[in-house]
């Protein structure tokens, strides 16, 4: 087999005979040039079958032909690195022969389309790309952007996506443990739901999707192949408009309940030898995994499609082929090994078909209905795919907005309550409530902390995770924003106790063949390589969603990074909740100039979205927070909290909070504009409750390492005071906090 | 003293609890499939939480027809305890071994949060450990732990001291605010908490510990 099967593929009575018109090519999404690439490498034209196979493995969504370029800038290695990005999830050492294995994804356009089942499978699919590698999954995030409150579809789509990630996660028992909620008008019209999963693997056992081993067999596994989902990556990788829900058949269903039985089946086989190769059928379903793994393996497959369990009658090779039906994996096996692995399947219930097998011919042929009707090069299909350097426009710097340009408030915890009601910092309690946070039982830091923590099972280490990036900063200034959304990351790893490993990353924006658009994704990716490289904070895994517009509309650049890190002995693991103790003392570390640029303070309580965001500086970050992690490792720190969304004074009152702990804070010394200093978003820097008796001997060690600390107040109480006469009540502002969103969600 | 976990397809508190009984016992129990037909000898029996066959057809109902249920009955009739947990409590209605239903919620949202309960009665061989009228912490996380029976079973289970935990803040609409309700024989006992989420300190509360303590002092 050495030579291609046929010179043009068959027509069969399933399989008939397509023309290719330039109509059908560009409802491909394929370009003029881009086909005629394709008709340059086959040296003839493509069947109906292989136009559509170009059509998905070309599309942005599955080829990062307009990203590739910067993605290569990234720094993705490290000591930690077991595995970086190109394969189905990024790896990272944790020690004891163990690995955390990670990558976070997008769901944008299903979700928005059809929430619940749109945002179920985003869950359903980045699960499959983490224990495909041999890892059970222990823990799932997300990071969620929807359109303003008052937009009238937004309470249907965050009820929808709510219920459909907790419905999978939920059923198939993996605890949705962390998360980001937002709120703005630029996601009016594409909302955007980014799920992110997390699974731990022996260091020896972990599985990757190049194909070896020619004769081996082609197995197919899982839930029976359906129309739907049909173009689901092309559908990703292309603008939307008025007629877009027209678009609801491409959206999947998802059946947690077979994904659990998938999980269960394939961990049980790969406690054995018998998988060469595996990868999940995601976007573009049977052509993705098919072409990447023989292509990474640097073989040629033949596949019989009649051999491929279907659920519906008479489909075409073209429909087998473009299917995204969720729950479904391929693997290559060790030869000899079928029956034992298929009676494992068996036992769970679940399809189980060999349908080819690996040849060397380094072309993949797919059998159907009596005729040859794809025979292909892999080359040109998968390594070779169109990589774009799109022109792109550097987005115009802002002016730095000074304090006094700003209007102040005499009433600051007035203002302070307004704001903690406000749509982007109010309570996620009626979000993660509705996830199951704890099954497993190894949640050892629920959701609504700076990171959530689970414990690896059987041990006493612990595994804490973040999703962040603050979209505003992004969109002003998009080499600050990344780097802002990494150092924030690794902030609120830092902040429980953690010492970060690496991140994965999701990056939504908007259509990259507009320069000013691509600006933006130029230079997010710059700012997150800067803060990588230098908070040693490598990128594993990622994921790129373009095209984020509808009717021309934008997106805010969203470049949403997942951070994990280790806590190598839980009891030095740290919560923002004060402790029921009075007098313990409050200490700011890092600096503050009262940035109020891009901030809440001035959106919610100015009506005004301007300025440069705040500048992230890179090396203090790292002195900060590796002070501030020495100060939880030592038993020093009795809670922590990075100051964020809203700035000190939001960071407090989310300390007393989650204590149920009030807090006495000084009046700032000679400052003109206090609202300045309790809501400014100057980056870097946390507050840390110590002991009266450590606090003096804290602040001269930090002076002497350079890093600057503040006394800012007390614990004491059940009231939230500044100065001698301001106060509220620890339960007024609880009120507001939480009453927010379920009253918006209650209509 | 010898338990059996049963598995379902689509069980996923099956290792949580296995982990608490552990603990408590000081040995694995044994994790039975659900398509055997024999029971090995046990003392206790847990059906665990999840959604065994994904609840597609009602809460518990198709495992409530599974082989394994016959000999798990038989075990009930002659003596052994069985606690049922979340999915479990809805199997083991389905069964007929607990009477009642579980509906979907109240307000028809999945729900996760710690729920006070307070303890209704320690005269039975799970609850001894609690005194009566105490209040514990225990997590829920269901989409349908709504208990509902007709007024007469009700007020039976109350008359025969068989509501073993109410809600102290019903976060389902269960009638009566129960939260877990026993056999005649006491040996049986169905609950939405999960007491296996909170028998660790790690995990934020240990009030779930006392009730497996409890079955192994009765057991051994």
């Amino acid at each position: 087999m050495t030579k291609p099967v046929v010179e043009k593929p068959e027509a069969t009575p399933l399989n008939p005979y397509t023309e290719i018109t330039p109509e059908l090519v560009a409802e491909h999404g394929l370009s003029e040039e881009e086909y005629a690439t394709i008709l340059r490498a086959l040296n003839r034209e493509p069947s109906g079958t292989e136009l559509g196979i170009f059509s998905a493995m070309w599309s942005e969504h599955c080829s990062y032909k307009s990203s590739k370029v910067w993605l290569k800038t990234l720094p993705t290695e490290g000591p930690q690195v077991i595995q970086g990005p190109g394969e189905n999830a990024g790896v990272v050492d944790i020690g004891d022969g163990q690995a955390a294995i990670f990558k976070m994804e997008s769901h944008n356009h299903p979700s928005f389309i059809e929430p619940y089942q749109g945002a179920a499978t985003g869950v359903g699919g980045i699960l499959r790309d983490v224990f495909t590698m041999g890892a059970r999954p222990v823990a799932n995030l997300n990071a969620l952007r929807f359109g303003e409150p008052d937009h009238p579809k937004t309470r249907h789509l965050v009820g929808g996506v709510v219920a459909g990630i907790g419905g999978y996660g939920n059923c198939i028992g993996v605890p949705t443990i962390g998360g980001e909620m937002n709120f703005h008008s630029a996601y009016n019209g594409n909302i955007l739901v980014n799920a992110m999963t997390i699974g731990v693997a022996q260091t020896n056992k972990i599985f990757y999707s190049a194909a070896a081993g020619i004769g081996n067999p082609v197995v197919y596994v899982g839930s029976k192949t359906g129309r739907d989902g049909i173009h689901g990556a092309t559908m990703a990788s292309a603008e939307f408009d008025d007629q877009s829900e027209e678009k609801r058949p491409t959206v999947q269903v998802g059946d947690p309940f077979t994904e659990k039985l998938l999980v269960e089946a394939c961990l049980e086989l790969m406690s054995s030898d018998a998988i060469v190769a595996i990868q999940d059928m995601g976007a573009a379903g049977l052509t993705s995994s098919a072409v990447e793994m023989a292509s990474k393996g640097g073989v040629g497959i033949d596949i019989n499609l009649d051999h491929v369990p279907t659920r519906e009658q008479a489909m075409n090779a073209y429909e087998i082929m473009l299917s995204e039906s969720q729950e479904r994996m391929l693997m290559i096996l060790e030869p000899g090994r079928e029956d034992e692995a298929r009676a494992i399947f068996e036992k769970w219930d679940l399809d189980f078909a060999v349908i080819g097998e690996l040849t060397d011919t380094e072309r993949l042929v797919l059998r159907h209905d009596g005729g040859i009707v794809c025979d292909l090069p892999l080359d040109p299909i998968g390594e070779e795919a169109p990589e774009y350097e799109r022109p792109w426009e550097e987005t115009p710097k802002q002016a730095r907005l000074r304090p006094h340009e700003v209007e102040g408030t005499d009433d600051m915890l007035g203002t302070l309550k307004t704001m903690m009601a406000s749509p982007d910092l109010c309570s996620r309690r009626w979000v993660w409530e509705q996830y199951d946070h704890m099954v497993m039982g190894d949640t050892v830091i629920r959701p609504g902390s700076d990171a959530a923590v689970v414990r690896v099972h059987g041990t006493n280490k612990g595994i804490a995770a973040s999703t962040d990036v603050t979209p505003r900063y992004c969109f002003a200034d998009p080499v600050e924003g990344g780097k802002q959304a990494v150092a924030e990351a690794w902030r609120n790893l830092t902040a429980s106790g953690a010492k970060p490993l690496a991140i994965t990353n999701c990056l939504n924006f908007g259509n990259p063949t507009k320069p000013r658009i691509m600006g933006q994704f130029a230079g997010c990716v710059t700012g997150i390589g800067e803060a990588a490289r230098a908070l040693d904070f490598p990128i594993v895994s990622g994921n790129v969603s373009l095209y984020n517009e509808t009717n021309g509309v934008g997106v805010l650049p969203t470049p949403a990074i997942g951070g994990v890190g280790l806590i190598a002995d839980l009891e030095k693991r740290m919560t923002l909740a004060l402790p029921d103790e009075d007098d313990l003392v409050l200490l700011v570390i890092g600096n503050a100039k009262g940035h109020l640029g891009q901030s809440i303070y001035l959106r919610e309580m100015t009506g005004k979205e301007e300025g440069a965001p705040p500048a992230v500086d890179l090396e203090a970050e790292l002195r900060h927070g590796n002070f501030v992690r020495d100060l939880i490792t030592d038993g020093i720190a009795r809670a922590v909290h990075d100051v964020s969304d809203g700035g000190l004074l939001v960071t407090i009152a989310e300390m007393a909070l989650a204590g149920k702990k009030g807090v006495a804070l000084c009046e700032p010394k000679d400052c003109d504009h206090p609202h300045a200093f309790w809501f400014g978003e100057d980056q870097g820097r946390y507050v840390v409750a110590l002991s009266a008796d450590d606090a003096d001997k804290v602040i001269t060690t930090a002076l002497k390492a350079k890093v600057p600390v503040t006394r800012v107040g007390k614990t004491t109480g059940d009231q939230l005071t500044i100065g001698d006469t301001n106060t509220i009540s620890l339960t007024d502002l609880n009120d507001a906090f939480e009453s927010w969103l379920p009253t918006f969600m209650a209509g | 003293m010898k338990a059996s976990v049963i598995v379902f397809p689509g069980s996923n508190c099956d290792r949580d609890v296995a982990v608490s009984l552990e603990q408590a016992m000081g040995q694995k129990p044994n994790m039975v499939w659900h398509a055997d037909s024999e029971l090995p000898p046990s003392d206790l029996i847990v059906i665990p939480g999840g959604f065994s066959y994904g609840d597609y057809l009602r809460c518990g109902a198709i495992a409530g027809n599974a082989h394994i249920i016959r000999p798990v009955k038989e075990a009930a009739e002659k003596g052994a305890m069985v606690l049922g947990i979340c999915n479990g409590f809805q199997v083991l209605t389905e069964t007929g071994l607990l009477p009642g239903a579980l509906m979907r919620n109240a307000d028809l949202k999945f729900i996760c949060k710690d729920a006070p309960l307070s303890v209704e009665t320690s005269d039975t061989p799970f609850t001894k450990g609690y005194k009566q009228g105490q209040t514990i912490s225990v997590p829920v996380a269901h989409h349908d732990g709504n208990y509902r029976a007709d007024e007469d079973t009700l007020d039976r289970l109350e008359g025969e001291g068989r509501v073993a935990f109410r809600y102290a803040d019903n976060p389902n609409g269960s009638a009566r605010d129960i939260a877990g309700i026993l056999s005649e024989n006491k040996r049986v006992l169905g609950m939405m908490p999960h007491p296996e989420r909170c028998a660790d300190p790690l995990l934020g509360g240990t009030d779930g510990k006392a009730l497996f303590t409890a079955i192994v002092e009765e057991l051994s």
